[in-house]
């Protein structure tokens, strides 16, 4: 039991938690501009990909965060271009969106590195001390350059969202795109940048991703992006509270390796993976009800 | 109405295969490959000959199922996107239950049962999300998605542990579950794993059209979708109606396994039939609401994904799939540049809110 009340829990969690929670804030930035964004997936597989690309292309692990950073943000763009401008359902676009991430990196991998499965390995950020104890992992965490800003970018949104004057155009786009107008806010505009800043802030999370195992794998986003967006729904579309609830599901996910380590050898064993997902079918159940969305998701910039 | 809606698909269509042509194009450039060969090479891999033909109708099959199995929810306002693991489960028990059959079983009665258990299991993989949506107003997508999750740690550890296979397959099915293959038939198809599961899941596609247009639940269900709120004023059970829209959408799901199972391999093993669950929303939204439309949107997807086995060689078969994204683009570009009014009617953004049941 004691594994799992540990610094090593603690850091495991930490690490774990961050690309859901990069993905969650992203997603929030999305949805509270009014536009349905099921495609954090695909932001987030794009971004890890061309981080590890244009760090191994260059040699330079802080190039390869800026490309990453930016190829989320335009991806997260043309999502919205093709809302907004070319009127494409959002549903319909998220999901053309996450196929051709699927699809267009394991291209890329096979084009450049001729590998169907996995890039070759990046050096990434190294610092901190090695070794395996509990501190050492924690102190890892938080000597990471990318982990940094990946919490920097998470603790800033809901402050973003709520004090400044972007954040206010942002969720006045959300709630009620035609009064918004009306005052003489450019809704598309605020949408679009509002999805330049979702897309940046998932792309963290790709890229915290791939710097964490120093390479980039086919599909290594996993289904991230999914459980970060229903993060974004128990927590009632506030930035917060989505954060909160990936800190929880990393947990639980920590949590479940760990116990997956000890209960290995029973035939129930493998079923300890189900943990994260029946906690969150669980915890969407009890929260039903409670949580409203933006009134004006998935409503066009004008009528 | 109906002149200009055929027109509206011929321009999709047009549009889709324009694009479908200049990315593969690019895509083999890239790769070093003649774009021109490239081309020959997908056209002689799918319809140039009648082994690539029976291989196309064999990827449309399980297509056809998934993408009426999502339109249906469409129809009521629902978005099943768990059809993936609604297939994924389906497959494996319909599969294990096929093999456990006695080997002298008749075809009747094992092609019937095994139909019935698959739509059972892939209904029960659609139950939770059913519920969720119809009594406490969570939204499917996400339940869905946890759904397929789900079904991803279950089928692995089923396997292993309650099949107990170290190759990761159920048991060969009992001869009698097995579908005919088509080779018997047409024997130019010789070689292909085109089955019977190709016809029955057009007849499948057509039948359900009707059901929905001529019967009083099929008309209810369209109506839903259409306006949640006026149905509740008028007396329907809207609740209870999502729970049944998604119901009947995970079992048709479910029924996908025909043409894998027991059409072409005559087990299951793991990953059999991946990705036919997530196509099927692309190929339901290009059929755009028309029985003929989901069968050739279905068509065209099989012969996409037949033309990556075609070129796997020389350019990865995952250009495919980008094609398959240009396509669901384009497509909903080219449906909104012609306005179609009707078009977004029954979208799933006028349901982004859940409603509350209570």
């Amino acid at each position: 039991m004691s594994a799992v009340f540990s610094l090593t829990m603690v850091a495991e969690t930490l690490r774990i938690s961050a690309p859901y929670a990069c993905a969650a804030a992203g997603g929030v930035w999305a949805e509270r501009s009014g536009v349905i964004q099921i495609g954090l997936e695909g932001v987030l597989l794009t971004s890890a990909f061309t981080s590890v690309a244009v760090a191994h292309a260059t040699g330079s692990a802080a190039l390869g965060v800026v490309a990453g950073v930016i190829a989320g943000a335009a991806i997260s763009v043309g999502h919205g271009l093709l809302v907004e401008k070319a009127r494409v359902d959002a549903v319909v676009s998220g999901i053309a969106l996450n196929l051709s991430a699927m699809a267009g990196t394991r291209l890329a991998l096979r084009g450049l590195y001729g590998s169907a499965s996995n890039s070759p390995a990046i050096e990434g950020f190294r610092f901190g001390p090695t070794g395996s104890a509990g501190w050492s992992l924690l102190a890892r965490v938080f000597a990471d350059p990318v982990t940094l800003l990946a919490i920097a970018a998470v603790v800033a949104t809901p402050f973003v969202l709520a004090r400044t004057r972007l954040g206010l155009r942002v969720r006045a786009a959300g709630e009620n795109p035609v009064a918004a107008a009306a005052v003489g806010v450019d809704v598309t505009r605020v949408r679009l940048s509002a999805l330049a800043i979702s897309g940046a802030v998932c792309a963290l999370g790709g890229v915290h991703l791939a710097f964490d195992q120093h390479r980039f794998e086919s599909g290594m986003s996993n289904g991230r992006g999914f459980i970060a967006l229903a993060a974004v729904v128990v927590s009632g579309w506030r930035a917060g509270r989505a954060a909160m609830a990936c800190l929880a599901f990393g947990a639980l996910e920590a949590l479940q390796i760990v116990l997956q380590d000890q209960a290995r050898k029973g035939s129930l064993g493998d079923l300890v993976q189900l943990l994260p997902y029946v906690a969150t079918l669980l915890v969407l159940a009890f929260a039903a009800g409670r949580s409203a969305a933006p009134k004006g998701l998935g409503k066009p910039a004008e009528e | 109405m109906i002149s200009s809606r055929a027109a509206r698909n011929a321009l999709g269509l047009v549009f889709a295969l324009a694009g479908v042509v200049l990315v593969l194009n690019l895509v083999a450039f890239a790769f070093g490959q003649a774009p021109a060969a490239t081309l020959r090479r997908v056209v002689e891999g799918t319809w140039g000959t009648p082994y690539g033909i029976g291989q196309v109708l064999f990827k449309a099959s399980p297509l056809l199922l998934t993408g009426l199995a999502f339109e249906v929810a469409l129809r009521t306002g629902l978005f099943n996107i768990g059809a993936e693991g609604q297939l994924a489960l389906a497959s494996l028990v319909g599969g294990a239950y096929a093999a456990k059959l006695p080997a002298g079983t008749p075809w009747p009665v094992a092609v019937l049962s095994a139909l019935v258990v698959a739509a059972l299991v892939g209904a029960l993989v659609a139950l939770p999300p059913a519920i969720m949506r119809a009594r406490l107003g969570v939204h499917e997508i996400i339940t869905g998605i946890m759904m397929n999750r789900v079904v991803d740690v279950i089928v692995p550890w089923a396997l292993t542990v309650v099949v107990g296979s170290s190759s990761l397959r159920t048991g060969d099915i009992a001869p009698g579950a097995a579908m005919m293959r088509l080779e018997r038939v047409v024997p130019s198809f010789s070689g292909s794993a085109a089955s019977a599961a190709f016809p029955l899941a057009v007849a499948a596609v057509y039948a359900t059209h009707a059901l929905l247009g001529r019967t009083r639940v099929g008309r209810e269900l369209r109506f839903l979708g259409l306006n949640a709120e006026a149905c509740r004023a008028e007396g329907v059970a809207v609740p209870r109606r999502l729970a049944q829209a998604m119901l009947i959408s995970g079992a048709i799901a479910g029924l996908g396994m025909t043409s894998t199972v027991l059409g072409y391999k005559g087990y299951y093993e793991l990953g059999l039939g991946a990705g036919a669950g997530f196509s099927g929303i692309a190929v339901a939204m290009l059929g755009r609401g028309s029985a003929t439309g989901l069968v050739l949107a279905a068509l065209l997807f099989g012969t996409l994904e037949q033309a990556g086995l075609a070129i796997n060689a020389r350019v990865p078969k995952e250009a495919m799939n980008l094609l398959e994204a240009v396509v669901i683009v384009l497509v909903a570009v080219a449906a909104h540049a012609s306005r179609a009014p009707a078009a977004t009617a029954a979208s799933p953004a006028s349901t982004s809110a859940p409603e509350a049941s209570t």
